[in-house]
């Protein structure tokens, strides 16, 4: 099976081609915007992040700023920096160099200022943007495909039907030899004794419980009670019983093959096959993380219906809620709430999922991204100074 | 006819595909679309939510998914809505006023 692809200079697949501007401090992100006003065919990747940060949480940040950069999706990447923050774009540059790709840095201290910065900058952009419309699209194997999958707006339709549809698409592409990442420790809580039975070793069977009790005293630590919004109300009026049914229905979207590995958040694996990414369920911040683990394409199962996007990789939408296809049409890719009303099994839905997430790795728009909907959010541990 | 899924052949329960009033008939589909058998619930179920398809004791293991997801907190007949009122999880038990509900 092949789709086709911008073959990277280290030989990774891009499903897209974007040029990104990416500050690498939140306070650079005004000097992003104003070029990337002039060049309306870039992404401008704006966040929050980069300075005043301590730590693991400094550490995290960073890892994800490059895994942003390294994402195959992108031919070339513009760093803006202000010169005083703690993330450089000297060193975000660096590392994203790694790839060989296309990486240009601009420090706006460094340019006399903004009147200097913001001219440099578009001189950039503009052979940036030259140099990627000559790259095409070329034939390439379903293994250098990174798929990464995360559910939201949960509703009693998504663990019987997106859910699980969705897992059969993801054990297909791990069967063509691809790899798949899920995340959002918060939502196994209950079901992480069913994950770790499938892990590869005991090392991962290991890290995957410590994830959930980590993530369980994080709660505890903050004085917070989890039991307030897992399972939600809302959950809980669906049908939806035990912390332990809501997340089996959860996990059922990784689909079922060997767990071979648990990462941190923005970790990058080594390997193919099933990964878990550690982090919150909030879609921002879910879905920055498996981009910059280097995601090219995203399946967001709903049972409620989000537009949910990122800038750079594209999104999938798909849900099993017959009232959410209809009504919220614009926002669904594809439509499998035929699991519901009995007229298509779990299994055929899964393959009309899988067949779509080729057309999409092979250039067709989700409904994201025909709106260009989308947002970069990192996920912050600790507090800004 | 109203519809049922068993997501998994070791299930005790079964997710409503339908509204299903009480004493009408629900077909019991399995993940693969197979219709296995019919019962006859008990009162008025809501879709999405869960249909015992064998009577339970209080104290049995509920499984779904072909695992469990609680423990039966007083006798079910089978046809029973099986939800907070007669089954617990054996993990966390969820107030519904727990703090941080503001839904």
């Amino acid at each position: 099976m092949k789709i086709t692809g911008y073959v990277r200079p280290d030989g990774s697949l891009g499903c897209r081609n974007h040029i990104v501007i990416l500050p690498s401090v939140g306070c650079a992100n005004d000097v992003a915007l104003r070029i990337g006003r002039m060049y309306p065919n870039v992404l401008v990747l704006t966040h929050r992040q980069g300075c005043a940060q301590l730590g693991d949480d400094k550490d995290q940040a960073a890892r994800t700023l490059v895994g942003l950069g390294k994402n195959p999706n992108i031919a070339g990447v513009l760093i803006v920096g202000m010169g005083c923050e703690s993330i450089t774009a000297e060193y975000l540059a660096d590392e994203i160099s790694n790839t060989k790709k296309m990486v240009e840095t601009l420090v706006v201290l460094d340019e006399g200022g903004l009147t200097g910065a913001l001219p440099k900058g578009a001189k950039i952009l503009d052979l940036m943007l030259r140099e990627a419309s000559q790259m095409k699209r070329v034939p390439y194997d379903l293994e250098r495909l990174t798929l990464g999958i995360k559910c939201g707006l949960t509703d009693t339709t998504s663990g019987i039907a997106s859910n699980p549809a969705t897992g059969i698409a993801a054990d297909m592409l791990i069967e063509s030899g691809g790899t798949v990442i899920f995340g959002e420790t918060p939502e196994i809580i209950g079901a992480e004794h069913i994950l770790a039975k499938r892990a590869a070793s005991r090392e991962v069977e290991k890290k995957l419980y410590h994830l959930v009790s980590d993530c369980e005293e994080r709660v505890k630590a903050s004085g917070m009670d989890i039991r307030g919004a897992n399972p939600a109300p809302g959950n809980i009026a669906g049908g939806i019983t035990t912390i332990e049914e809501k997340s089996l229905g959860a996990i059922k979207k990784g689909g079922g093959k060997t767990l071979q590995g648990v990462l941190s958040y923005g970790e990058i694996p080594k390997g193919k096959g099933l990964f878990f990414m550690d982090g919150p369920g909030r879609t921002p911040e879910a879905l920055t993380g498996l981009t910059a683990i280097g995601a090219q394409i995203i399946i967001f199962s709903t049972g409620g219906g989000s537009p949910a996007g990122t800038l750079i990789s594209p999104v999938i939408k798909v849900t099993g809620n017959p009232h959410t296809a209809q009504h919220l049409s614009g926002h669904i890719d594809v439509d499998v709430s035929s699991i519901l009303k009995g007229e298509e099994t779990v299994g055929k839905a899964g393959k009309r999922i899988f067949q779509e997430l080729l057309n999409v790795a092979s250039g067709k728009a989700t409904k994201a991204e025909t709106f260009g909907y989308g947002m970069i959010s990192i996920w912050n541990i600790g507090p800004h100074m | 006819m109203k519809r049922a899924i068993m997501l998994n052949s070791e299930d005790t329960v079964a997710t409503l595909l339908n509204h299903a009033e009480a004493g009408e008939s629900v077909h019991i589909l399995t993940a693969e679309g197979k219709e296995t058998k019919t019962i006859k619930v008990g009162e008025s179920i809501s879709m999405g939510h869960k249909v015992a398809l064998l009577p339970l004791k209080k104290g049995d293991k509920v499984i779904k998914y072909g695992a469990v997801i609680g423990q039966a907190t007083r006798d079910i007949r089978a046809g029973d809505h099986v939800h907070v009122h007669n089954m617990k999880s054996l993990r966390l038990t969820i107030p519904l006023n727990a703090p941080g509900n503001h839904q």
